[in-house]
């Protein structure tokens, strides 16, 4: 657990984990990024925070009230 | 006449070497021991020994860090603002309160939607010496500990499973009889040594990812409460947790406050890849839609984004006039969106693309202790300290 290692342990463990970061694969941000923001527009259409909803389809429509003829 | 001092010398066995020495009185962590002059020398010199090695760690763990950065430096050629600057602006966003849940008689720490996208499970703290009460749709569970931190709702959506300061995490199966008492059917299957502080369901009932103030996550089977994989790497508290999405595989991510945020494969226990920018708390993490990358809320006033396949940060949601943490985050459906709960009881929506925030909610008396967006994106909930919780529907 993290709060009985000594100082010493936890440098060790963090030195570990970044030697072996230091070898990960990674993709240009360019790349990546224009990725992100084809997946959100091809999303978006279905995003009903985005978009809204019409009335009828909302299911959190309060249902009732009155209709005065 | 002048004054004559005497030195006493004591003569004995030394505490530490047992010889017959002339000993020097002095005090070891307050307690008055007794060593030979040898074993005083010896022992500066042990301290300055391990010094020494805390200090060479050190200078090489930031060594590395310095390397990672570097490596991922190289590949950062852009801002994803500036490819976003070809997507269109968001319209406004104007979004009312329609109704405001006040079943809670205390803060709200946590909430979680039900698959059917109806049903929430909420808990909160009592004040009252031994009870704390976790509300579903006006069913409530009286648990025998303060603070229940953690609460969440299995897929199936006929259990849920909730802990805090008891240091576990407990499983109740749900039934349609209000009046049955549900706190009797409870099942313990997490035993951390810390306050558990997230619990999360995997893709079934069966198994239960948890993360705790000790520093560790694990995963357990429900049935058998056996610890299937534990993940050990952050060193300070973890204080949130979350899956990927299921088309993703079998990652997750947890935040801390060592100011970490690792992803973690859940087979191998393995820590993949960690990140660390923000300068202070993390208090919520939260995979984007698609898996490839993942928010965080901080109590150093900012939401970040940070991309997996690029394996760095990519857009920090701030503004000069945040000052409080952010303390949970969660995303629309598409991903557009971020909303994030803060200490000064609003909620920001940025657009994640663009770095800008588009609206500002008011609402709560107190600090916005939870965001949950509905699973199908047509609404969102927050909960806060202020015993409410507030159900924004599209």
């Amino acid at each position: 657990m993290a709060r009985d290692m000594s100082d010493k342990d936890i440098l060790k463990m963090e030195i570990e984990q970044l030697q072996k970061e230091v070898k990960n694969t990674r993709e240009p941000v360019s790349k990546t990024a224009k990725e992100l923001c084809e997946f959100v527009e091809a999303q978006s259409a279905e995003d009903p925070l985005i978009k809204g909803v019409p009335e009828d389809k909302n299911p959190f429509k309060e249902k009732g009230g009155c209709i005065i003829t | 006449m002048c004054d004559q001092t005497f030195v006493a010398i004591t003569f004995g066995p030394c505490d530490s070497c047992s010889q017959n020495k002339p000993l020097m009185n002095i005090y070891l962590q307050n307690e008055p021991v007794n060593y030979c002059s040898l074993c005083v020398e010896l022992m500066a010199c042990q301290g300055l020994a391990k010094g020494e090695t805390v200090s060479t760690l050190r200078a090489e763990s930031e060594n590395l860090k310095a390397k990672l950065e570097e490596e991922r430096a190289k590949l950062h050629d852009v801002e994803l603002h500036q490819v976003a600057e070809k997507v269109e602006t968001l319209g406004q966003f104007v979004i009312k309160t329609r109704r405001t849940l006040k079943g809670h008689g205390n803060k709200v720490l946590c909430m979680d939607w039900c698959r059917d996208k109806r049903r929430m499970v909420s808990s909160s703290q009592v004040i009252m010496r031994s009870a704390a009460v976790c509300v579903l749709q006006e069913h409530a569970v009286t648990m025998p500990c303060t603070w229940v931190m953690a609460c969440a709702y299995a897929p199936s959506g006929c259990v849920i499973a909730c802990g805090g300061l008891d240091n576990k995490c407990s499983v109740y199966p749900l039934s349609l009889d209000k009046n049955e008492n549900l706190a009797a059917k409870k099942k313990s299957v997490a035993m951390h040594t810390n306050y558990l502080s997230a619990c999360s369901f995997t893709n079934s009932d069966m198994q239960l990812l948890t993360s705790s103030g000790d520093g560790t996550c694990a995963l357990w089977d429900v049935e058998s409460g056996q610890l299937l994989q534990s993940f050990h790497g952050h060193s300070a508290d973890v204080l949130s947790l979350d899956l990927a999405p299921s088309e993703t595989g079998n990652t997750f991510v947890s935040g801390g406050c060592d100011k970490k945020a690792n992803v973690w494969d859940m087979r191998s226990g393995q820590n993949i890849q960690s990140f660390e920018t923000h300068e202070s708390d993390i208090n919520s993490v939260k995979y984007y839609p698609s898996g490839d990358a993942f928010a965080t809320g901080s109590d150093d006033a900012t939401c970040r984004l940070y991309d997996l396949r690029a394996d760095r940060e990519v857009a920090i949601y701030s503004k000069e006039s945040i000052i409080f943490g952010a303390s949970s985050v969660d995303f629309s459906l598409s991903g557009r969106l971020l909303f994030a709960g803060y200490n000064d009881y609003n909620i920001n929506v940025w657009d994640v693309l663009k770095g800008t925030r588009v609206a500002i909610l008011f609402g709560h008396e107190n600090r916005v202790s939870t965001v949950r967006v509905s699973p199908d994106g047509t609404a969102f909930c927050s909960g806060s300290w202020d015993n409410t919780l507030d159900f924004n529907p599209v």
